[in-house]
């Protein structure tokens, strides 16, 4: 047996041709950054940038101290945040259980048609902003906590579907099968097979979920569905910057307590 | 009494896994089908119960023809054959008891078994089959608690409390340590012939299959090489089965090691150990 001999042999990671490739690549990275930079500078009208500081500065000694009393008013717009969220949430899961089902490849009823159609719904309900929906919607149904539960649920459905019809294609085949081989239906192969594996990344997604809409129905007051962002922009438009940083402070105590509240319960679950 | 005629599958991807096989499984007969990966032991075993649809040929449960049965019918066949699995295939999130009542699925309606409401005969039976394997104080513990020997036994409750005529095994071992895999074995065979069940068990391991089979079918390449007795299993036979290799070690232990085996039963000196404990795996 012949044997190569080990020294004198060189190492490489890339050969010659694909080192220069990669520093034409950087090359071009950083004249395209500089350039772009130069294009923003130029339109940026840079005394007030400059300013900003001063400005910042000032805004923050107009806000503090937050305007205590105020919170007597709040009550009512921070409980309507919260249920826009639970609300929506919950209509979003009962409609994407559906959805799921039919988009994940191992349950669909047709890979062809009823798929494509799920795959539809996840996405454009993913590409359109919960904020984007409320408009719309409080142009339908008219300004109100109603038009924030329908566009968080609008908003949701796609990623619940998603991250839910993920789990559906990753499980056990083989537990499905063996329930299969009892001479189960197919609705018990479902309840026996399938709905056990994934119902702990189901109720993991419902509660991080929920997280994220608390915080997204936060600011839907803005465009008019109800909930404490309503709230918020009176007191912008009216430069009550006491009163603004107050709903801040109340904003994030809430999302502190909703995080706290949703790692608790994932806890529980995993 | 199972007719196996003509069997063929061919897969979606254009291999040939089955070509044309024969088999007839009198009842009460444990046999083993041994032969390389590959070589389409899996795929008889799924034909049979359709988990895989055979592409020609015809499979007979008592005079019924499995392969033209429509979904309605194929569901109340599939009752009456229990399957074992090679990872054991139990839900591992669910208890042990709604795994083994997971076998009655076939014979309960929707909402009876997703309420767990199950009449209490089969949770009589139930209870019965997991103190046979030794698992009866186990019946709460999720499945993914158990060790493999303990989910395998599982495994097997759930199969037998279908009240089936036949058993599909598929690899009932691989998965095991030695001593736990003779258990196992063990005890599907005593349970066929307590309760005069037929059995088809794949297997890789030529010793076991030797040890607990009446009765070996050789696969090789989709095709039957071998049907006969354990004893008649000589290195030519192996050969032909899987190949050229040296095979006097594999048969000759199977001589010396059978004796080693009841040894192993009988514990010296001590009283002699309720089966339960020997089964549980705690000897």
């Amino acid at each position: 047996m012949t044997t190569i001999p080990a020294r004198g042999r060189t190492w490489r990671r890339r050969d010659r041709r694909t080192e220069l490739l990669v520093w034409a690549a950087w090359l071009f990275a950083v004249a395209l950054f500089v350039g772009c930079f130069q294009l923003i500078s130029d339109k940026t009208i840079w005394a007030f940038v400059w300013d900003a500081p001063t400005q910042a500065g000032d805004l923050a000694v107009r806000m503090v101290p937050p305007d205590w009393l105020y919170i007597r008013t709040l009550g009512r717009p921070i409980w309507d945040t919260i249920n826009i969220a639970t609300i929506g949430t919950l209509i979003a899961i009962l409609l994407a259980i559906p959805v799921a089902y039919c988009a994940a490849r191992n349950t669909t009823p047709s890979v062809s048609i009823v798929r494509p159609i799920a795959l539809f719904i996840i996405v454009s309900s993913r590409s359109i902003n919960a904020l984007i929906w409320a408009l719309m919607l409080v142009t339908i149904i008219g300004p109100g906590v109603f038009s924030g539960i329908i566009a968080i649920a609008l908003r949701s459905i796609g990623f619940c579907a998603k991250l839910l019809y993920e789990a559906i294609e990753e499980i056990d085949e083989g537990q499905v099968e063996a329930v299969r081989a009892t001479g189960a239906s197919g609705a018990q192969v479902t309840g026996y097979g399938i709905v056990p594996q994934v119902l702990p990344a189901f109720a993991g997604i419902s509660v991080f979920r929920w997280d994220i809409n608390i915080r997204e129905s936060t600011v839907l007051g803005l465009v008019g569905a109800g909930g404490i962002g309503l709230e918020l922009n009176a007191a912008i438009t009216q430069l009550y910057w006491t009163q603004v940083s107050l709903i801040l402070l109340v904003i994030i105590g809430t999302v502190i307590v909703s995080e706290w509240v949703s790692a608790k319960i994932r806890h529980a679950i995993i | 009494m199972l007719r196996i005629k003509g069997l063929t599958k061919r897969y979606r991807t254009g291999d040939l896994a089955l070509k044309g096989i024969d088999i007839d499984v009198p009842d009460g007969q444990v046999m083993a089908l041994i032969g390389p990966s590959g070589a389409g032991k899996s795929t008889v075993i799924r034909c049979i119960n359709r988990l895989v649809e055979p592409t020609s040929g015809s499979i007979t449960l008592n005079d019924t023809d499995i392969v033209k049965l429509g979904s309605a019918d194929l569901r109340r066949m599939r009752r009456r054959m229990g399957m074992i699995f090679q990872e054991y295939a139990l839900v591992e999130r669910l208890s042990v008891m709604e795994n083994v009542l997971t076998g009655r699925l076939g014979y309960v309606g929707f909402w009876q078994s997703w309420l767990r409401r199950f009449p209490q005969s089969d949770i009589d039976e139930a209870f019965r089959l997991l103190e046979r394997v030794g698992l009866d104080h186990m019946a709460d513990k999720r499945a993914d608690e158990l060790s493999g020997g303990q989910r395998q036994r599982v495994g097997i409750c759930r199969a037998l409390i279908q009240n089936p005529e036949l058993l599909l095994v598929d690899e009932p071992t691989a998965s095991l340590d030695p001593k736990t895999s003779r258990q196992i074995m063990r005890l599907i065979r005593e349970l066929c012939s307590e309760r005069h069940l037929s059995a088809i068990i794949n297997i890789h391991d030529v010793m076991l299959a030797q040890m607990f089979a009446e009765r070996i079918v050789g696969l090789r390449l989709g095709e039957i090489v071998y049907d006969g007795p354990p004893d008649k299993l000589t290195p030519a036979v192996l050969t032909s089965i899987y190949g050229e290799e040296d095979w006097s070690a594999t048969i000759r232990k199977v001589d010396e090691e059978a004796p080693d085996e009841e040894a192993d039963n009988v514990v010296p000196f001590e009283v002699p150990r309720p089966d339960r404990d020997r089964l549980a795996g705690l000897t």
